[in-house]
């Protein structure tokens, strides 16, 4: 997967779990804290366990902090997807 | 003993969703209309089978988000809430402080679909329990779907759920009554959910113990107490919520007073987990009436439990011969479940809900699919085929019966 694919699929992701934030057109460096509960973004965890087999230790979760972040985490993860 | 206005609890708003009709006006037009909601249903592990289910429009009052990681039965409470507060014409804030209110409803049982689900889910996955919903524990709290109302509205006061069985929707009215009376709240949302239908174990339970509906000629003959056919319950969900205030508070805000709680009485069988014992049901009955002072002659309406077992349906009709006798002619006795299956813990507040427009149009709606009535269940005054027009309904006792022997009878009047 590339980048934007990445991001497209993080968007998919969070369309589905919090509808009233239009994800897709947030900046890369917004903090997404505000926008996402705490259970919210255990349900971002889940589906990432789900649907790309990704496990995301706890340490790792302020990696999370924005869409950048998040890009730049999974990235190595699901480059080769 | 004389009460005063503030100690008249009266239920001046009904919300409810039943599997034929999404308010009580649609409800009861499909009671005297003879239209059942029962249909064929089939879930995984158990195959076909017939069930009530119910088809109003979470969307609504909910959020998809609250309602992808809340509960059927939260989703069902929500819902008879707001139809209930719209229903009585209340605010909340405007009318009642939002600490001085209380939900309080019935469950039969909560957690077993979520439980049941999770279950299903994480066997996707070779069953690692990292697949585990972290909704799972404040979906299956037993207070969930009380707590999912509060949330929904902002509700301050207290919340919970009676965990009382198949009497659970009187229980929950009781319970209502009870804490206006204590002065913990000012009004109560009061009631009982069901979204047993959603669980495959309730359907093998009962089928185990040969007493689920089967083989009927079609989904709308398969709940038919009373009748010599009847082989066993259909699991129905639904739900149905009032709001119960002082009748002062009701009178100077000018509201509409569907009824009046007159009396009740809780017991317990004490003898068997599932079989019923028509002794103490007969006690529970003559404690009711006793409690709302009134003879078993003073009666119009009796609404039965009965679910369409063979032994249940006969042992409700035991205790009520033996109340009722043969001397009380005006009293008429019917039953819900024929049309809408058993809605379990809503079955009781939604059965009530069913006969309360009586107290208008003096019909009592009839028992649905007796096509030959059980000998052991040939009651005076039975309402068979069709709705019976009387002179006037001033009283209904509304019976209900649930597992370990729980039985909770309440009696409403007609206000005047």
């Amino acid at each position: 997967m590339t980048r934007e694919e990445i991001h497209s699929a993080m968007v998919d992701i969070l369309n589905d779990i919090v509808e009233d934030v239009d994800w897709g057109s947030l900046e890369m460096e917004e903090n997404l804290k505000g926008k996402l509960e705490s259970m919210d973004f255990l349900d971002v965890i889940m589906e990432l366990r789900k649907q790309y087999g990704v496990e995301v230790p706890e340490a790792d979760y302020p990696k999370f902090a924005t869409m950048k972040g998040c890009v730049d985490y999974l990235e190595p993860f699901l480059s080769s997807k | 003993m004389e009460r005063n206005d503030h100690q008249r609890i009266v239920i001046t708003g009904v919300g409810l969703t039943a599997p034929n009709g999404n308010s009580l006006p649609e409800f009861r037009a499909n009671l005297l209309a003879g239209k059942s909601g029962v249909r064929d249903y089939e879930i995984r592990y158990f195959g076909k089978t017939y069930a009530g289910l119910c088809d109003f429009d979470a969307l609504k009052y909910q959020k998809r988000k609250e309602v992808r990681t809340g509960t059927r039965a939260g989703s069902i409470g929500v819902y008879c809430a707001h139809e209930a507060l719209a229903d009585a014409g209340l605010e909340i804030g405007r009318d009642f402080a939002s600490d001085r209110i209380g939900v309080f409803l019935g469950i039969t049982e909560h957690g077993n679909v979520e439980t049941e689900e999770q279950i299903y889910e994480i066997s996707k996955y070779n069953y690692q329990v990292s697949y585990w919903s972290h909704y799972h524990n404040p979906r299956t709290v037993a207070n969930s779907p009380a707590g999912a109302v509060t949330v929904n509205l902002g509700i301050t006061g207290p919340h919970y759920c009676l965990g009382g069985a198949c009497a659970a929707g009187n229980l929950g009215l009781v319970t209502g009554m009870q804490q206006i009376l204590l002065d913990e709240v000012d009004m109560a949302l009061a009631g009982g959910v069901s979204e047993s239908p959603g669980t495959f174990g309730i359907f093998a339970a009962f089928k185990a113990e040969n007493s689920l509906a089967h083989d009927a000629p079609s989904a709308a003959e398969a709940s038919r107490p009373f009748d010599q056919k009847r082989n066993g319950i259909v699991i129905s969900e639904g739900g149905a919520v009032y709001v119960l205030e002082r009748l002062d508070h009701a009178k100077a805000r000018g509201a509409k007073i569907y009824a009046e709680l007159l009396g009740h009485c809780y017991n317990s069988d004490a003898t068997d987990m599932a079989l019923p014992n028509a002794e103490r049901q007969a006690q529970c009955i003559r404690k009711a009436l006793a409690n709302a002072h009134l003879r078993p002659q003073d009666i119009h309406i009796v609404n039965t439990h009965a679910t369409g077992t063979l032994l249940g349906d006969a042992k409700e009709c035991e205790a009520l011969r033996e109340v009722f006798g043969d001397s009380c002619p005006d009293t008429c006795i019917n039953n819900t479940k024929g049309f809408i299956g058993h809605a379990m813990g809503a079955a009781a507040a939604l059965e009530l809900a069913g006969n309360l427009p009586s107290f208008q149009d003096n019909l009592v709606h009839h028992c649905l699919n007796v096509e030959q009535l059980d000998p052991q269940c040939a009651l005076p005054n039975l309402v068979l085929n069709a709705p019976r027009s009387v002179p006037c309904v001033e009283t209904i006792l509304n019976n209900s019966f649930g597992m370990y022997g729980i039985n909770c009878v309440l009696i409403v009047g007609k206000y005047q």
